[in-house]
């Protein structure tokens, strides 16, 4: 078991193992993603207070979950990164990050458009939506910390340390914002806290969310494979990997 | 990029050159940080004031922009008293390692044999002495040209001095990890921003609690806990991002 | 189904605005990562046979 993980770290047998699984990723993700979008617009049910409006939550939950699940798995990399010096972590972190980025920025924007027929603004300083530009503003961040580094190395342990402070702070923000937002605001309807949702609607829901999971697997996938042909270019298979190609 | 260093500042080279060579123990090399920081300071006082006069600057910035009305500001007074002393604080962030690690101080502190996490922590109580105290100290008469209500200006000292003692340590992960950047205090700014934001909210929270006759001291302790937190956690954070960027 | 006619299920009662908005650009954006995820991999891996081709070009023009 433990030398499945390290066989793992090895650049050239996870190009292996990613190329084998990837597909199926991409399978699974375009299944998932179009029967829950078909269900949650076309059969699930109208929100009773909400109306149609409602169906943006079938975008907008995969959307948040997926842009804090990306972060934390960015820490996760970058502390196995830091710790067991393994490569194929940064590497990882390096290339979901700007997926994280573009889940939290759906999810700001769907919640946002949604809020507008709810509450009559197109902004709302909710705990939700506050918690989600915060995060937005981390993933810039580290993103913009890596690339102004001039070696490899460093950028790697630099976003690394970065992404494991912000994972930190993480709860403490929510927190915070939570806190802030009752103090101003103490009779606040936030979205994804109601009564109990009937299996209708909460399936859909599900079946997308492990859909956008999929579709982050497979992204980060592919990525990480470029990534990897990119750095490693000049290892042996690599070559007689493109050398039988010609 | 490594320098030939030889200090040419006869301030620092008995103390740090005595706790490096003899191995004398990690108090003398703590009390060297410390005394070689605050003299730095004394050389240079426009280090201490421009924080000062940015924060008294961008305070007159708001009657300018939105209005004069004394109403008006007292409402908004809590909110831009801590989000100006908190920019001044980030500011001044920048400078923390910069010159030091110009001149080559820097990875002489880190040749040392004494743990980088507590001489860092000596160079950021500095920071928080010379900047964050005396924006402490300024915010109460800045309050008053805001119409800031009475009764607040004790809390409202308090919670500045909590929050910029959390500030710098947070921010000097930030300031850890740009300092060998070019145009590194923009990125700076960037990353440690949004780190800084639930400081500001209780922050803010425990003056807009007094005024309004709330769980003040409960913002405070909160403050407090966040600084209990960042003291154990931060140090290793800015050790390691000293590390990375010295190395790069 | 919960809608009685397509255009019912287009005007998604009065909100179909800010659904399609919400659902497109998000569905869009996915699209969007996809095809550049793929562009990417593809301008990796033809970049690199190209370096071979041409390393194994000269190598093979020294030799000969």
């Amino acid at each position: 078991m433990w030398a499945f993980f390290h066989k793992l770290g090895s650049p050239r047998w996870f190009y292996a193992i990613a190329s084998r699984f990837e597909p199926w990723c991409w399978a699974l993700a375009l299944i998932l993603i179009v029967v829950g979008s078909v269900w949650g617009l076309v059969f699930a049910p109208a929100d009773y207070q909400q109306g149609n409006s409602f169906r943006i939550i079938y975008v907008h939950v995969p959307a948040a979950f997926l842009g804090q699940s990306i972060y934390i798995a960015m820490a996760v990399c970058g502390f196995v990164y830091m710790v067991w010096k393994i490569r194929v972590a940064d590497m990882a972190a390096a290339m979901m990050a700007p997926l994280g980025a573009v889940m939290t920025f759906m999810a700001l924007l769907s919640g946002s458009v949604w809020g507008k027929p709810t509450w009559g603004t197109w902004w709302q300083w909710d705990a939700r939506l506050t918690s989600m530009l915060i995060l937005l503003f981390l993933y810039i961040g580290v993103m913009v910390l890596r690339a102004t580094f001039y070696r490899l190395e460093s950028a790697a342990r630099a976003a690394a340390i970065l992404t494991m402070v912000g994972v930190v702070n993480i709860p403490i923000i929510k927190y915070s914002v939570e806190w802030w937002n009752t103090l101003h605001q103490p009779a606040s309807f936030t979205i994804t806290e109601r009564p109990a949702m009937p299996v209708e609607m909460w399936l859909p829901l599900l079946i997308m969310v492990v859909g956008f999971y999929a579709f982050f697997a497979a992204f980060t996938l592919t990525r990480v494979r470029s990534e990897i042909l990119r750095r490693e270019q000049s290892k042996r298979w690599v070559q007689d990997m493109f050398r039988e190609k010609c | 990029m490594r320098q030939e260093v030889r200090s040419l500042d006869p301030l620092d080279s008995p103390g740090l050159l005595r706790a490096r060579s003899s191995g004398a123990g990690l108090g003398t090399a703590l009390s060297a940080t410390l005394k070689r920081d605050l003299l730095m300071v004394t050389r240079r006082p426009g280090d201490a004031l421009t924080p000062l006069m940015f924060f008294a600057m961008v305070i007159t910035l708001f009657p300018l922009g939105i209005s004069p009305d004394a109403d008006q500001l007292a409402l908004i007074a809590p909110g831009i008293l801590w989000v100006a002393a908190l920019l001044a604080a980030l500011l001044s962030l920048d400078g923390l390692f910069r010159t030091d690690h110009d001149d080559g101080t820097l990875e002489q502190l880190m040749l040392t044999p004494h743990p980088l996490p507590l001489l860092v922590i000596a160079k950021v109580a500095v920071h928080w002495l010379v900047t964050g105290v005396p924006l402490a100290l300024l915010a109460p008469l800045l309050g008053l040209m805001l119409s800031l209500p009475e009764g607040s200006y004790l809390v409202l000292s308090a919670s500045v001095a909590l929050g910029s003692a959390c500030i710098s340590l947070i921010g000097a992960i930030g300031a850890a990890l740009t300092v060998g950047l070019a145009r590194g205090g923009m990125l700076l700014a960037l990353i440690v921003l949004p780190l800084f934001m639930p400081v500001l909210i209780f922050g803010s929270g425990a003056i807009v609690a007094v005024i309004e006759g709330g769980a003040w001291l409960a913002h405070l302790a909160i403050l407090g806990a966040f600084l209990c937190v960042a003291l154990m956690l931060a140090p290793w954070a800015i050790a390691a991002s000293l590390r990375v960027s010295l190395h790069d | 189904m919960a809608f009685d006619s397509f255009s019912d299920w287009l005007a998604m009662g009065r909100h179909g605005v800010y659904v399609w908005t919400a659902w497109g650009v998000s569905l869009g954006l996915l699209a969007l990562c996809v095809l550049l995820v793929r562009s990417e991999i593809r301008t990796v891996r033809r970049d690199l046979r190209r370096r071979i081709r041409r390393a194994a070009a000269t190598n093979g023009g020294g030799q000969g």
